[in-house]
């Protein structure tokens, strides 16, 4: 047992003395967040491709490796079987279609491999999607002279989107049946989705139902929230990615 | 100091004598005041909701549960917000700061105690905190600053060019803290009256003598030299 002038120093010592490390460490650890916020885009991206390069399956559990984050607006995912799904395509159109997954299907098809970017910063690299370019689709119900922009419609209820009729008639702009090879799966708007190659990713409004072509821009879901309507990549929503390839 | 009522004056004298665990003195000690209880319970209730939202905006498996984002994200932002101010009120606390300054210093023996194998033996006396809670505590308010303030550049406030790196420190950060919390739970559940003492703010003598038997030295000659202090005033 310790006598009682013992515990008097012994009481002293962890009192007045010791080193404040906590302070230190707490600092440190700041000061190495910090330095981690300047290189976490680099970082980031490298780890995104090594790990996609050795294993994709991995991305969408490691923070930061490239995994898509899903994103709705509703609450829970809508369900649509393949079966029960139609696209209406109205508005000033020559003739206005309803079309099945099979009709889509029974399309020219088109494959487009790039880059998936979100306004929020992440990023998934080279992904394969395929699909019926929407100029060919457009073709298909032969757009009026009138009609100047595009308003997409999800079967969610709530999510809208838009694009100018010139943005839309380009090469790269996929309503997709396919992500990596597979049929899109219900989280990743399937079964059938629009995708935007140049754009941020809410304009690749999920679970396509309608598009109506009209005079004017209707701004969709997001932009109403406040985010740019034309939203290319790099160059809107105060943003600088690299652009898409 | 709080002085025990009825702590001996021959405590001096009983604690030579007695053999050990079976020390006279008080039989409970105070370890947490309300303040701090409450700061605890607040910010685990807080913590918890942040790792809950975390995990349901983060993993594509859990988001398809719960649909709504936007609804989670608000939660997990406001939740976010309010982690520092159970902590900011609690400085206002004598306790709690005289408790931070404990876990702010490392002494010689907080590293013999970190390095030794046989450190829940309780043959190297600890403190009111032992080191891996100074750790814990050093760990875990760096973690709310950086967390605080990578969430704060990913919500937009100070602009797009570091979110990205900011997703990155907030996405990495947030694993490790998950981890430490998990750890932390799990020190806990295994010590009923580490709980106790959380719970209560006190804790039995015979416990404090074992797991912070420098700190139960403390505690208890500060009882008989604080009433030795009163009846000399």
């Amino acid at each position: 047992m310790m006598s009682h002038y013992r515990m008097t120093e012994t009481s002293t010592d962890t009192t007045s003395k010791g080193t404040p490390l906590g302070r230190r460490l707490v600092l440190g650890m700041v000061g190495l967040g910090v330095v981690g916020i300047g290189v976490g885009r680099q970082l980031s991206e490298g780890l995104s491709n090594t790990v996609a390069s050795v294993a994709p399956g991995l991305a969408s559990v490691i923070p930061a490796t490239g995994g898509f984050r899903i994103y709705t607006v509703t609450n829970g995912y809508p369900e649509m079987s393949k079966a029960d799904y139609r696209l209406t395509v109205t508005g000033l159109v020559d003739r206005e279609l309803t079309l099945t997954f099979d009709d889509i299907a029974a399309l020219p098809q088109t494959g487009i491999t790039a880059d998936f970017q979100c306004v929020t910063g992440w990023r998934v690299n080279d992904v394969p999607w395929s699909g019926v370019l929407l100029s060919d689709l457009l073709r298909e119900a032969g757009v009026k002279d009138t009609a100047r922009a595009l308003r997409f419609l999800s079967f969610d209820g709530v999510y809208t989107e838009s694009l100018t009729l010139e943005q839309a008639m380009q090469p790269d702009v996929l309503v997709a049946t396919s992500m990596w090879g597979k049929p899109i799966t219900r989280e990743h708007g399937g079964p059938v989705r629009l995708y935007v190659v140049p754009m941020y990713g809410y304009k690749s409004l999920k679970w396509l139902s309608g598009i109506e072509l009209g005079a004017t821009v209707v701004p969709g879901y997001w932009e109403q929230l406040g985010y740019d309507v034309d939203a290319w990549v790099g160059e809107s929503n105060g943003r600088s990615d690299d652009p898409i390839t | 100091m709080t002085s025990t009522p009825g702590s001996a004056s021959r405590m001096d004298a009983a604690m030579t004598q007695s053999p050990e665990g079976a020390v006279d003195g008080p039989t409970t000690l105070r370890r947490f005041s309300r303040a701090e209880r409450w700061t605890h319970r607040i910010l685990a209730i807080i913590m918890g909701l942040l790792l809950v939202t975390a995990a349901f905006l983060f993993f594509p498996e859990l988001s398809s549960i719960a649909g709504n984002r936007l609804l989670l994200r608000n939660i997990h932002v406001i939740a976010g917000f309010a982690l520092p101010v159970p902590l900011i009120v609690a400085a206002f606390f004598v306790a709690f700061r005289r408790d931070a300054d404990r876990l702010n210093r490392f002494t010689r023996d907080d590293w013999t105690w970190l390095r030794s194998r046989d450190r829940r033996s309780g043959r190297i006396p600890v403190g009111k905190f032992n080191a891996g809670q100074k750790l814990n505590a050093a760990f875990t308010l760096g973690a709310i600053i950086l967390m605080f303030l990578t969430g704060i550049i990913m919500y937009g406030w100070l602009g797009e060019t570091w979110r990205t790196g900011a997703t990155f420190v907030h996405d990495w950060l947030s694993l490790i803290i998950a981890i430490m919390v998990g750890g932390h739970m799990w020190m806990a559940y295994s010590d009923s009256i580490a709980r106790l003492g959380m719970r209560t703010g006190s804790v039995p003598t015979s416990w404090a003598r074992r797991e912070h038997g420098q700190w139960a030295d403390e505690e208890t000659a500060v009882s008989t030299s604080g009433a030795t202090d009163v009846s000399e005033r």
